[in-house]
């Protein structure tokens, strides 16, 4: 078996300089929110360290992780992501395919037994024994715990994987399951969103190669670095939602003015990712900056909650399309006009009995 | 049960009720602390109704200056987390005063499930309100309807609320907040994320504005037609009564 490429040896052979390698090293650090005493560190991993094996599967999904992945917008990274991680097999982007993709599979299970990385984009569906998505012949679902088996970690790419996404939605007909609910023994990282955002996703990759561990993760499973805070929280439009300056209506003179989105729905408030701070396609722009609200792609169960323009959930136990005000004012009208329709037989109740107890003085 | 059977038709009064009440023809039964807590609480369920449904549902945009300057929505939002707190340590001041407090003080925090003579007494009640008793009974405290309905819908439904809110208010805090450790765990408890927390906390909030309508009209009414003061017991802590009849 011949020496397994360092990380510095592939960028040097791909013609990246010294210079530019230490520039992506320090752009790294500061993406992971580290301090620049770590430049050095991730600087001699990358050198010192062996490429790590990655498998990358496909289950039931738009492949827009990996569409997300490959934009990845750090000068290098077109490059480097490529080369960084061994990526041994995957469906989608390797030159092999039909027997001799599914060879590569089984060699680096074998080979690199307990040492790889299964990063899987989207989901199995359970439904039929897994009917519903076959790769090479078989379910996707045998191919998943096949090659989790023997992984060192999992990365759940994007909402499929991590949560379920459009296909786990309400019916959800091919019982499409998140990676957590199939594989249970083994360390999972969610890395939500539809996609998730690249510099996120090679973010993840890069501290895991780096430190050698998992990222801290929060409460579900996310790391904290990228999911810690809401869209929310850091969003630029931010000061007009604390004034009270709302875009009222799709093109009206708020929404030219850049006033907050959330009268039309915006999901920003309940939703953690890093869209307003790291931004899309190289820092350009997220969803609201470009006028629109955030539709929450990177939370579970985002397809259920109702419209994507609607600040109150739809309650769908009440049989037709109700948000919670209506339901309580409607409520609220009933017990109204009861207590009125009480109060008024009270009097009639009171008045009746004065005039009885004047006839029976009289 | 000698004790209630009493020439006064007390139903639920003790001895020193009963000595009370023979003195000097009141009882007093809120103290201090729980007529304070009453007022304090009620003035706080008013302000987070009221900016609690505008933020869920804003008040149309507003040009008074520049954004930085125009808190209109902060203010509102400042409003409801304050009143929120305001209500959370209110209510645990509230148990601490059941605790410590008298005996009537404690109506709010139990039913007696188990006892057919509350249930009994309950069907009464219902019986009186839909005018089938000509008169009602008297009682100290509570009657058993509406110690069912504080149960239910204050101390329950303001429960849920503090539970929900203070989760809802953390994810503002952060999730490194000591708050969200502590509340944290409620945002996912309806479904998979704070969205349905918003909802139920919004359905909560109707909950407790319908209590407002019943508890304010029973209250009234009771005082004018019952044979007991109501809406006086809750500002002097007294219990007066208009008649010394057995029912």
């Amino acid at each position: 078996m011949s020496q397994i490429e360092t990380f510095y040896d592939v960028m040097r052979r791909q013609g990246i300089t010294r210079r530019s390698f230490m520039k992506y090293c320090s752009l790294t650090a500061a993406a992971l929110g580290l301090s620049p005493s770590f430049v050095p560190k991730i600087a001699h991993a990358m050198e010192t360290k062996p490429r790590t094996p990655v498998i990358w599967v496909h289950g039931l999904e738009c492949t827009c992780c990996s569409e997300s992945f490959i934009r990845s917008a750090h000068p290098l990274a077109k490059d480097v992501v490529l080369s960084m991680i061994s990526l041994d097999y995957d469906d989608t982007l390797m030159a092999a395919a039909g027997h001799q993709a599914e060879a590569a599979l089984e060699e680096t299970i074998e080979k690199y037994k307990g040492n790889y990385i299964l990063a899987v984009e989207g989901n199995p569906p359970l439904n039929e024994d897994g009917m519903f998505c076959i790769i090479g012949g078989k379910p996707f679902v045998e191919q998943l715990r096949h090659a989790a088996e023997h992984a060192k970690a999992i990365i759940s790419w994007g909402a499929c994987a991590s949560y379920g996404c459009v296909q786990a939605a309400k019916p959800n007909p091919t019982q499409a399951t998140p990676v957590h609910k199939v594989i249970t023994d083994k360390p999972i990282i969610k890395v939500p969103g539809c996609p998730p955002i690249a510099e996120v996703m090679t973010g993840v990759i890069t501290y895991m190669l780096t430190f050698d561990r998992l990222p801290e993760l929060d409460r579900q499973g996310r790391p904290a670095m990228f999911y810690g805070q809401r869209i929310h929280d850091k969003c630029y439009r931010r000061p007009h939602f604390d004034a009270g300056q709302f875009v009222e209506a799709w093109d009206d003179e708020n929404a030219r003015k850049g006033y907050c989105l959330y009268k039309m729905g915006c999901k920003g408030p309940t939703t953690y990712n890093a869209c307003s701070t790291i931004r899309w396609n190289e820092g350009t722009s997220f969803p609201i900056q470009s006028g629109h609200g955030c539709i929450g792609c990177s939370e579970d169960g985002f397809w259920d909650q109702g419209s994507f323009y609607n600040r109150v959930t739809d309650l769908t136990q009440f049989g037709v399309e109700a948000n919670a005000d209506k339901v309580g004012m409607a409520a609220a009208g009933v017990v109204g006009a009861g207590v009125a329709a009480h109060a008024a037989i009270s009097a009639l109740k009171a008045a009746q009995k004065k005039t009885q107890s004047h006839k029976e003085e009289a | 049960m000698s004790a209630t059977e009493n020439t006064a038709g007390l139903h639920d009064a003790d001895a020193t009720d009963l000595a009370s009440v023979s003195r000097q023809t009141s009882v007093y039964v809120y103290e201090a602390p729980v007529r304070i807590w009453h007022w304090i609480n009620a003035l706080a369920i008013l302000v987070l109704c009221v900016t609690g449904y505008f933020i869920g549902s804003p008040l149309p945009s507003m040009q008074i200056g520049e954004a930085t300057h125009q808190f209109v929505f902060g203010y509102i939002r400042f409003a409801h987390f304050a009143a929120g707190w305001i209500l959370a340590v209110g209510f645990l001041g509230r148990i601490y005063w059941a605790i410590f407090g008298n005996h009537h003080a404690r109506q709010l925090f139990f039913i007696p499930f188990w006892s057919g003579h509350f249930w009994r007494e309950l069907f009464f009640e219902v019986r009186w309100y839909l005018f089938i008793e000509k008169e009602p009974k008297k009682y100290v405290g509570h009657n058993p309807l509406a110690q069912m309905a504080m149960f239910c819908f204050i101390t329950l439904g303001v429960t849920f609320m503090i539970f929900t809110g203070l989760a809802l208010y953390s994810e503002g805090l952060g999730q490194d907040s000591l708050l969200h450790s502590l509340f944290g765990w409620v945002l996912t408890i309806f479904g998979e994320n704070s969205h349905y927390v918003h909802t139920y906390h919004h359905l909560g909030m109707w909950w407790i504005i319908i209590f407002m309508i019943v508890h304010i009209y029973v209250a009234i009414r009771e005082d004018i037609m019952s044979r007991q003061s109501i809406v006086s017991t809750m500002i002097s802590g007294h219990r007066t009564f208009k008649d010394d009849r057995p029912d």
